[in-house]
């Protein structure tokens, strides 16, 4: 079992988790216009440090100084590295939406009108406006097929090569504008004003322009500005305190004591890691259409997960071969075999898999003058006919009828069989065999079965150890879903489920207070997409699934669910992990500062120096130094996310605690160390 | 080694002693707020207040009643002390002056008994009796009063945000759990040799053939709610270091346990109110951890007496009794430090500096460790809020604590909790340094004189009320300044913790699972102490730096 629930995503490149030149280069020209203090204003503690920063500047210009330049420059430096950090994080979506604009080019649509259609730009379309779209043609917008079926290549928004079937009624009717009709045509009706379709919300969310702060953004920023306000207070009032103890301060010096006290580091990454956040979601094909949605992933206390394509393949599969009474269990096979030739389904192709696992059978060529019998829904049966015998294989009533139209019977134990078969959830297939136009006979029972998929298990463990209950949606009878819930692992199921059962189940689980998270695609889901806390709706889905859900995943793939929670514990994980760590820096910095300060007035303050820094001035321009370079030091794990095992609450804790908070005690005092040496050597106090 | 051990055994006795009773205490105030029956004296005084105990009142209405209710016992008090002359049993007591009474009448419905006065040199009795003692009680009962709430707020859901009724827990609060204890208290101590009396100045000739004045007055009965409510305010001026108040090392002892009493055992009776006692445990843990630590550094600051004039003299006995020695003025320095109480029974100003900064710090922790009665528990359960709001982040969850969720508008009220007591004390004490009026009242200057200001307002503005000495007071500067910071100091988080309760009730539970944040584990101690002393501490670190830092180094 992996230690990660978190698949490689399958069609975009990893994150990279290092900062190439380039791409801080790129990010500056982003990050001088965010030192803008108006755009600053939503970041109180940077906004305190560009104050500072102005303030020494004009300080050092009135009293110039190697010093005083010298802390001016890092304090301008610690908001540039701030503003950088939100530039980069910004920088990587803006990649991923000039692909996606170029989607968007002019095109011509085929409107219709009467009887007739007239063309038109595509731009001019309105909702319920009805198009023609043919082979090679660009979709004009969004809309849903109304008329006819085609193959489709969206791979410009999801990176999927493959073309997709898109076609009118039913759950894959929705087609997304700038994609491409391969082969056919269908008529649809648009569902989206141009500049508003799916598309365009994309880039929107990409690049970040309609970024919002999220509840626990906010919540954690209101912390953030108090414990800023209670250091300016600390650091406002010590000059009173100072001057009555002869020991009165630079303002410079002042400054720079706060710029270290207050928690830039988190202050200044705290925009990046919500903007990375959504960028994760995004490299794994996940998009979410608000922040809160990913916050409330984090959060989720009860997983819906549709049983068929996300538990289980998908398929019923042929697992056993059970030969009736006096039946070698060869025949058996190999009457199976001949009777699944003309059955192109998924359980027939399953049945000869198995007897050429179990039995070795080949293919087989023999078959001159066989005449097959495909499925029919109205004889249930398929088979073959050969010369001189016939081979029937289907539901156990049908076979059992047709057994005894040849004045056959089948006996009590095939009856048995197959009642236990379904008993325990599975699906009997009845085998029988007619030799010479004489009496059929049964010969055994195919039992098929929903095969779940693997490692599914591992991840539901996964999820209970994090405190996450699954529940199974199927249509399936209570007893059939019992038994794959049970193999599967999963803690609950919603046996014979109606759209309207899974709404019930979600609102009863919310009023009790828990999160719901689901995934779903039909239109008859989109009341459940929409009730639930976290709604992901695939991207084949239909569009009232899209609208009605609070994420898309352009993979279709709904065992993403479990990535999206992750990405949503991650991101509080980080955020809670530097503020630890930036108020943890705290303790080593006034080891650095205070006794800098005051060390002329009282000798014997010399002794908190634990460091042994060379100079009161290099102490606090190292302090400084240090609290600007562990913005940069530490953007790649803002970007990244902290790393994330499931585990217990405590266990969680106990690690972040251990690396987050007893390192941000210790890391400062060794960075301030070091660059108390690089700066006595360098001569720069 | 014997003054260690006489020291360990103090200790342990008075931990005994509350490991013994805080339960029982713990449960009988449980019952007391939460049972729906009244007894017949409460109904009498429902009655008389035109009130109606049963009904519930919102967070705002709550709130109302308890500021009505202080602002009609500060203008009593104001107009009790004015007129003191012109009431009976003024035993020849000039009236305080304007500022002095209202520093006065602030400072006991604050319950922060900060005393610029001489008890003996400027209360009448009835002053004394039905002004101050009237407000030892029912100062306290408020602190319970609103912690309660609080417990409510956690304990209720979806409600629109109704947190009890203020009468009822004032009156419930006064009439079954601090007047009974009290009354024990009081007699136990009369049993120990502490005075009960009405008499005026007796003068008494004394051995060297002079002649003495010797005051007498109710004092055991002041004296049990003094400790019992966390006061502070003592009869005398000597306080607890009077030989009236506090004759022997028992009666010395059985305050202790007095003042640590109630503090201890809310943590119990909150556990039951919000229907978890883990969760009771584990405050009582954090509240056990910090006041150990203050006890054992102070007493080992004090019998190691680190200084020039400890060293010369042999001991640091300066400013402490003889018949309490090092030791039991170490632990009663810590306990009233760290329980908002300020009762006295040495001079604090004589502690040896490391001494006089744990005392410093046990304060600026913001009375937390047990605290106040009531205002300790609520103090702590806002730094846990804190602790849960990093902590629950790096579980990868919402912060919630006790089933709430904690949001913007929770940590707003939480932050600006955290935010007013550093403000009142930073500021209050820049000021008094910065002015001539301020520095006047100083004996000394020098890094002591700069902790006798920074005492004073810690004092101030934590509702405590010892007084480091040395700083004359009684000044209209001081008189003036110290009283809004009192004011401030316990109102405006009274405002706050209130708002929060109604915030809490009015919200839905959020179920515990396995992915929820466990908050009765040791790990999740260690992190409240932890936060207390960096989050709060780190505040307080550039002008300790300044003051006992110095000193300690010289």
């Amino acid at each position: 079992m992996s230690t990660t629930l978190l698949e490689k995503p399958r069609t975009v490149a990893a994150a990279p988790t290092t900062l190439s030149p380039g791409q801080l280069a790129t990010a500056l020209p982003g990050a001088l216009r965010g030192l803008d203090p108006r755009r600053l204003w939503d970041s109180p503690v940077m906004f305190v440090v560009e104050v500072g920063a102005a303030f020494t500047t004009v300080l050092a210009v009135v009293e110039p100084s190697a010093f005083a330049w010298s802390i001016t420059v890092w304090l301008w430096l610690t908001v540039l590295f701030a503003t950088l950090a939100e530039s980069v994080a910004e920088g990587r979506g803006k990649a991923q939406a000039a692909s996606l604009r170029a989607t968007q080019r002019e095109t011509t649509a085929r409107k219709v009108v009467g009887p007739d259609t007239v063309e038109v730009a595509s731009s001019s379309l309105r909702v319920g406006d009805v198009v023609v779209v043919v082979a090679g043609e660009t979709i004009p917008g969004d809309g849903d097929v109304i008329e006819g079926v085609a193959s489709v290549d969206e791979s410009a928004i999801t990176g999927e090569s493959a073309p997709v079937i898109r076609e009118s009624g039913g759950d894959r009717s929705a087609v997304t504008g700038g994609t491409v009709v391969l082969s056919d045509r269908i008529v649809v009706r648009i569902t989206a004003p141009a500049g508003h379709t799916f598309v365009d919300r994309m880039i929107a969310l990409v690049e970040g322009s309609e970024r919002q702060k999220t509840p626990n953004e906010v919540a954690l920023n209101v912390l953030l500005t108090t414990l800023t306000i209670i250091f300016l207070l600390a650091v406002v009032t010590l000059q009173p305190f100072a001057v009555y103890s002869g020991a009165r301060q630079p303002l410079i010096v002042l400054v720079a004591l706060l710029v270290c006290l207050i928690p830039t580091t988190i202050g200044a990454l705290l925009s990046a890691i919500g903007i990375a956040g959504m960028d994760r979601l995004v490299r794994r094909n996940v998009l979410a259409m608000s922040g809160r949605a990913v916050e409330a992933a984090g959060d989720v206390d009860v997983l819906l997960l549709d049983k068929t394509g996300t538990i289980t393949l998908g398929n019923r599969q042929a697992a056993d071969l059970l030969p009736a009474a006096g039946v070698d269990p060869a025949l058996l096979a190999d009457a199976a075999q001949l009777s699944s030739m003309a059955d192109e389904t998924p359980e027939g192709r399953s049945v000869l898999v198995l007897v050429k696992e179990r039995f070795g059978l080949r293919e087989r060529h023999d078959l001159a003058g066989a005449e097959l019998v495909p499925f029919a829904a109205r004889t249930r049966m398929s088979g073959v006919d050969l010369p001189g015998r016939s081979v029937r294989k289907g539901a156990a009533a049908a076979v059992i009828r047709w057994v005894r139209s040849t004045g056959g019977h089948a006996g009590d134990d095939v009856a048995a069989t197959v009642d236990a078969i379904s008993a325990s959830g599975g699906t009997p297939l009845v085998v029988a065999e007619q030799l010479d136009a004489g009496p059929a006979r049964v010969l055994g029972v195919i039992h098929l079965k929903d095969v779940v998929k693997e490692g599914m298990r591992e991840r539901f463990d996964a999820l209970r150890a994090m405190g996450i209950r699954t529940v199974m949606v199927t249509g399936d009878n209570p007893l059939t879903a019992r038994a794959i819930g049970l193999e599967a692992g999963v803690d609950d199921v919603l046996a014979e489920a109606t759209p309207e059962d899974k709404l019930a189940l979600i609102r009863r689980e919310q009023e009790g207070g828990r999160l719901v998270a689901m995934a779903g695609d039909g239109t008859n889901d989109a009341p459940a997409l929409a009730q639930a806390d976290v709604g992901v709706a695939m991207n084949t889905g239909t569009t009232a699934a899209k609208e009605a859900g609070n994420m898309v995943d352009l993979d279709s793939n709904p065992t993403k669910l479990l990535e999206i929670v992750e990405i949503g514990k991650q991101l509080l994980i980080t955020r809670g992990a530097l503020t630890t760590f930036s108020v943890a820096n705290d303790v080593a910095k006034y080891f650095a500062i205070l006794p800098a300060m005051f060390v002329v007035a009282f000798p014997q303050l010399g002794v908190l120096n634990v460091m042994h820094l060379t100079s009161p001035q290099s102490a606090i321009l190292s302090a400084v130094v240090f609290n600007a370079l562990v913005i940069v030091a530490l953007l790649p794990l803002a970007l990244r996310g902290v790393r994330y095992t499931p585990s217990s609450a405590s266990a969680l804790l106990r690690r972040n605690l251990l690396v987050y908070g007893l390192g941000g005690v210790i890391a400062p005092f060794l960075g301030i160390k070091l660059i108390d040496l690089l700066v006595t050597a360098l001569g720069m106090s | 080694m014997s003054a260690t051990w006489t020291a360990i055994g103090q200790i342990g006795i008075v931990v005994l002693v509350l490991a013994v009773v805080h339960r029982p205490l713990g449960d009988h105030m449980f019952r007391v707020l939460t049972s729906p029956r009244h007894l017949a004296v409460e109904r009498v005084g429902y009655r008389v207040m035109r009130v109606d105990p049963d009904a519930e009142q919102r967070w705002s209405t709550y709130l109302l009643s308890v500021l009505g209710f202080s602002l009609a016992s500060v203008l009593v008090l104001f107009g009790l002390g004015r007129l003191q002359d012109r009431l009976p049993l003024d035993i020849g007591m000039a009236p305080l002056d304007p500022a002095g009474a209202w520093n006065t009448a602030v400072s006991f419905v604050t319950n922060t008994n900060w005393q610029w006065y001489s008890g003996e040199a400027a209360a009448g009795h009835l002053f004394q009796m039905a002004g101050l003692a009237v407000q030892n009680f029912v100062s306290a009962a408020v602190g319970i009063a609103v912690v309660a709430a609080l417990a409510r707020g956690f304990a209720r859901h979806g409600t629109d945000s109704r947190v009890g009724n203020f009468w009822a827990d004032l009156v419930r609060v006064t009439v079954r759990v601090l007047l009974p204890l009290a009354f024990v208290a009081a007699l136990v101590l009369v049993a120990g040799g502490v005075i009960q009396n009405l008499s005026a100045h007796a003068e008494i000739g004394t051995l060297a053939g002079g002649t003495q004045s010797v005051l007498g007055g109710p004092v055991a009965s002041q004296e049990a709610i003094k400790e019992l409510g966390t006061n502070g305010g003592g009869f005398f001026n000597a306080n607890s270091a009077h030989p009236f108040e506090n004759p022997t090392p028992w009666t010395n002892a059985l305050e202790v346990v007095l003042l640590l009493l109630i503090p201890f055992s809310l943590p119990r009776t909150f556990g039951r109110m919000v229907g978890d006692r883990r969760q009771g445990w584990a405050i009582l843990a954090a509240m056990s951890t910090l006041w150990v630590a203050a006890v054992g550094l102070l007493t080992w600051a004090e019998l190691a007496g680190p200084g020039l004039v400890p060293a010369a003299a042999g001991g640091a006995m300066e400013g402490k009794e003889v018949r309490f020695g090092e030791a039991a003025s170490a632990l009663f320095a810590a306990s009233t430090t760290m329980t908002s109480t300020g009762a006295v029974n040495s001079m604090h100003d004589s502690l040896t500096a490391p001494g006089g900064g744990v005392a410093l710090v046990g304060m600026l922790l913001g009375e937390v460790s047990p605290g106040g009665v009531g205002s300790g528990l609520y103090g702590m359960v806002v730094l846990i809020i804190v602790a849960v709001f990093l902590a629950g982040l790096m579980v990868g969850r919402t912060p919630e604590y006790l089933g709430k969720k904690i949001g913007r508008q929770e940590i707003t009220l939480v932050a600006l909790y955290v935010l007013t007591m550093p403000a009142v004390v930073l500021i209050g004490s820049a000021i008094a340094i910065s002015v001539p009026a301020g520095l006047a009242g100083q004996l000394q200057g020098g890094p002591h004189g700069l902790s006798e200001i920074v005492y004073a307002f810690a004092s101030a503005g934590n509702n405590n009320g010892s007084a480091f000495g040395g700083l004359t007071t009684g000044t209209p500067f001081y008189n003036t300044l110290l009283g809004l910071a009192m004011l401030v100091g316990r109102f405006v988080p009274i405002a706050l913790v209130l708002a929060l309760a109604g915030r809490l009730a009015s919200q839905r539970k959020v179920p515990e699972g396995a992915g929820t944040l466990p908050t009765h584990t040791p790990l999740f101690v260690g992190l409240l102490v932890t936060v207390t002393l960096v989050v709060v501490g780190l505040t307080f670190v550039p002008v300790l730096s300044l003051g006992p830092v110095v000193e300690s180094l010289s």
